[in-house]
C-alpha cells in the first residue's frame, strides 16, 4: 500500500495551450448559506489515447462526475443531451455546442495506459460561456488500481477551480463496518475512500471495536478494542496493519482517542472506579498527564487546529455540555448553552467551528456552532445520529445515523456545513464511527 | 474436612435464604410447585445447585437496573447485591467481572463512562459487603451489548444494567 502511495506521481500545472488573457471575471460558485442553484456542468467520456485505457476512459469520467454532482453545488448535464462528441482530447472546444444545452463549465480529459499498468490521465475545465480555459490543464498518473485517485485528483481540482475551496475527494475515511443482529454486532475496523469505493477491512471482528481515529497524516489510526476483554486504545499503523495497545493499566478503560494536530500527543478519557477523566500521552515516550480532576465523566476530547486548545464534554453541570480547556489543561470555559445536551466535539480543520452531537426532546441532530457557542446550527434531525467528522476542507460533515428498533442499523451520512445535501455514503453493510482522513 | 464441612453449611444457609426471592427474574414453576425436587439432591452445576453459576444467575439473580442517566442503586438492587455478596462470600473458588452497560439513547464514549460508574456502582457495594476487591473487576460496554433490542422504554430498562459475570480461576486484563 505504501508504496502505491508513494508512486502516485502528480504532474503539477502542466500547460498544453496558454490559456487565454482572462478579461473577466472566472467562473465560479459561491458557496452560500442561501440557496444555491447548481452549477449545471458536463463530462462527456474521456477520450482513451490507448486500447488498454479503454476501461478506464469512461470510468474515470464517470468518477468525477459523481464527485462533483455528489456535493450539492454542481449538476450533470446527462450525456444524452451532449451535442458534440470529444473524440481527441486536442481538438477545438466546440463552445456553442456546450452553450446550447446551457453547461456552464465543460470537463474534458484523456487516459493512457502504457501497458506495464501504469495510467495517466490529462484533463481540462473550461468556462464554455466566456469561452476559454479554467486554470492549466493537467496530468495524473497511478498505477493502474489507483484509477479511482486519478479520477478524485481531477474532480478535487475542477472543484477547487470552481468553488475557491480547498479540495476533500482524494481522501479516506476509517470506521466500524458493523454486521449482525443489534445484540451481537460484529463490529471491524475499516478504511474505505470517502465515497465508499476500496474498502479495506483491518480487524477480523473477533472483539468489539469503536472510534477509530486517522492520524493528522493519514499514516496512523487509534481506535478503542475489547481484545484484551476491556476497553483499551490500540494504535495501528495503516501502511502495514500492525497495531499495538497504547495504554494498559490495569483496571483502567481507555477510550475516546484522537491525535494532537502534530501527530504526536493522543488525547482520551481513562474510567478509574467511577470516574472518567481527560489525559493527554505522549505517543513516543508513554509518558502522560491528566488534563481533568472534576467527579464528572470527561470525555471525546478534540484538539483545536493549532494545538493549543481541547473542546471536550462533560456532565459536571449534571448533563453532557461541551467546554474548552487549554490543551496542558486548566480552567475549562463552558461553551454550549442550548436546550438538551451536548456531545463529541470535534474542531473543524479551519479553527473557527465546532461539531457535535446533540440530544434534545427525544432526537438526535448533528449541528455546528462557533467555537464562542454562537451561531448554533443543527444540520439534522433523527432517531439517532451522533459521532460528526470533519472533511479535510471543512466544508462537509460525515456522521452515522442509527436507525430505531430490533432491525436497526447504522449507515454512514456526509451533510454540508450550511445543512444540505444530506446524503447516505455506499457501504456493502452497518457502518459507524466514520473519522475523515487527510487529503492525500 | 473442617473447611469444608463449614462451607456447605453455609451454602445450605444460602439456599435456604435464596429461595425466599428466587423469582426475581426467573420464573420455575416447577421450584415454586415444590415438585421437581430430587430425593439425592440436586444435580451438580444445575440451577438448584446451590454452587452453581446457573444457580447465581437465576436464584440469586445476577443483574441489577438502573434508571436513565444514573447509577445509584435502588433498594431492590441493592437486595440483590446482598444475596450476591453472600453468594461470593460462601463460593470463594469464583471470580467475578460485573459488566456495566447503557442503553442506546445516548452517544457512545458517554454511554461507556456511565456503563462504568454503574459497574463502579456494583463493585463498591459488593466490597462493602465484605467481598475481596481482589476477586472482582468490571468493565463497561456502554451501549454495544443490549439484551432487548426493541427502542422502547420497556426494552431500554432492562438495557440500563450492570451483570455479576461468575468465572472459576484467575481473572486477566
Amino acid at each position: 500500500m505504501k508504496a502505491f502511495l508513494a508512486s502516485l506521481s502528480l504532474a503539477l500545472g502542466l500547460a498544453f495551450l496558454p490559456a487565454a488573457v482572462q478579461a473577466q471575471e472566472p467562473l465560479r460558485i459561491e458557496i452560500t448559506e442561501g440557496v444555491v442553484e447548481p452549477m449545471p456542468y458536463a463530462v462527456p467520456s474521456f477520450v482513451a489515447e490507448t486500447p488498454e485505457a479503454q476501461q478506464y476512459a469512461d470510468q474515470i469520467s464517470r468518477v468525477v462526475a459523481d464527485d462533483l454532482t455528489g456535493t450539492g453545488l454542481f449538476r450533470e448535464i446527462p450525456r444524452e443531451a451532449h451535442i458534440a462528441q470529444v473524440t481527441s482530447f486536442g481538438a477545438p472546444v466546440q463552445f456553442a455546442d456546450w452553450k446550447a444545452i446551457n453547461a456552464q463549465a465543460l470537463i474534458t480529459g484523456s487516459v493512457s495506459a502504457d501497458g506495464a499498468g501504469r495510467v495517466v490521465v490529462k484533463f481540462r475545465a473550461w468556462d464554455v460561456f466566456a469561452g476559454q480555459e479554467l486554470g492549466q490543464g493537467m496530468q495524473f498518473a497511478a498505477p493502474a488500481e489507483g484509477w479511482r485517485r486519478l479520477a478524485h485528483k481531477v474532480a478535487d481540482q475542477v472543484y477547487s477551480r470552481l468553488t475557491g475551496e480547498d479540495p476533500y475527494f482524494d481522501s479516506r475515511v476509517a470506521f466500524v463496518s458493523e454486521t449482525g443482529p443489534k445484540g451481537e454486532r460484529v463490529k471491524r475496523l475499516a478504511i474505505m475512500d470517502y465515497d465508499g469505493a476500496n474498502i479495506q477491512y483491518l480487524t477480523d471482528g473477533g472483539a468489539i471495536v469503536l472510534a477509530p481515529r486517522f492520524s493528522p497524516s493519514g499514516d496512523r489510526v487509534l481506535y478503542t478494542s475489547y481484545q484484551t476483554g476491556f476497553p483499551r486504545i490500540h494504535v495501528l499503523s495503516v501502511g502495514d496493519v500492525q497495531s499495538r495497545i497504547l495504554q494498559a493499566g490495569d483496571g483502567q478503560m481507555s477510550f475516546a482517542p484522537r491525535f494532537s494536530p502534530d501527530g504526536r500527543m493522543v488525547v482520551y478519557s481513562l474510567s478509574q472506579g467511577s470516574n472518567t477523566d481527560i489525559y493527554a500521552m505522549d505517543v513516543a515516550s508513554g509518558a502522560t498527564r491528566r488534563l481533568t480532576s472534576t467527579p464528572a465523566i470527561e470525555t471525546a476530547p478534540s484538539f483545536s487546529p493549532d494545538g493549543s486548545q481541547i473542546v471536550f464534554e462533560s456532565d459536571r453541570s449534571g448533563t453532557q455540555q461541551l467546554y474548552i480547556m487549554p490543551a496542558m489543561g486548566g480552567e475549562a470555559r463552558r461553551i454550549s448553552f442550548g436546550q438538551g445536551r451536548y456531545g463529541t466535539p470535534v474542531w473543524s480543520p479551519r479553527g473557527d467551528m465546532i461539531a457535535f452531537t446533540k440530544q434534545n426532546a427525544g432526537r438526535f441532530h448533528i449541528g455546528v456552532m462557533r467555537t464562542d457557542g454562537s451561531e448554533e446550527r443543527l444540520l439534522t434531525a433523527s432517531f439517532l445520529d451522533e459521532g460528526p467528522t470533519w472533511a479535510p476542507n471543512g466544508r462537509v460533515i460525515m456522521f452515522a445515523r442509527e436507525t430505531q428498533g430490533a432491525q436497526g442499523a447504522s449507515a454512514l451520512y456526509s451533510v454540508d456545513i450550511s445543512g444540505r445535501n444530506l446524503q447516505r455514503v455506499r457501504t456493502p453493510a452497518g457502518a459507524s464511527d466514520p473519522s475523515w482522513g487527510p487529503l492525500q | 474436612m473442617s473447611h469444608f464441612t463449614k462451607a456447605l453449611l453455609l451454602v445450605g444457609a444460602l439456599a435456604a435464604s435464596a429461595c425466599t426471592n428466587a423469582n426475581r427474574f426467573e420464573d420455575d414453576p416447577a421450584l415454586s410447585r415444590g415438585t421437581a425436587a430430587p430425593a439425592t439432591g440436586p444435580i451438580p452445576g444445575s440451577v438448584d445447585d446451590p454452587t452453581s453459576t446457573a444457580f447465581f444467575q437465576q436464584r440469586v439473580g445476577d443483574r441489577v437496573l438502573f434508571a436513565v442517566d444514573q447509577s445509584t442503586l435502588s433498594p431492590e438492587a441493592r437486595q440483590v447485591l446482598d444475596g450476591q455478596a453472600q453468594w461470593l462470600l460462601t463460593n470463594t473458588d469464583y471470580m467475578a467481572v460485573i459488566e456495566g452497560h447503557a442503553d442506546e439513547q445516548g452517544t457512545r464514549e458517554y454511554n461507556i463512562a456511565l456503563g462504568a460508574r454503574r459497574a463502579n456502582a456494583v463493585m463498591e457495594y459488593l466490597t462493602s459487603k465484605g467481598v475481596s476487591p481482589a476477586r472482582l473487576k468490571f468493565v463497561s460496554y456502554g451501549k454495544e451489548r443490549p439484551v432487548e433490542i426493541c427502542s422502547e422504554e420497556a426494552c431500554y430498562a432492562k438495557n440500563r444494567r450492570a451483570v455479576t459475570v461468575i468465572a472459576a480461576g484467575g481473572l486477566t486484563g
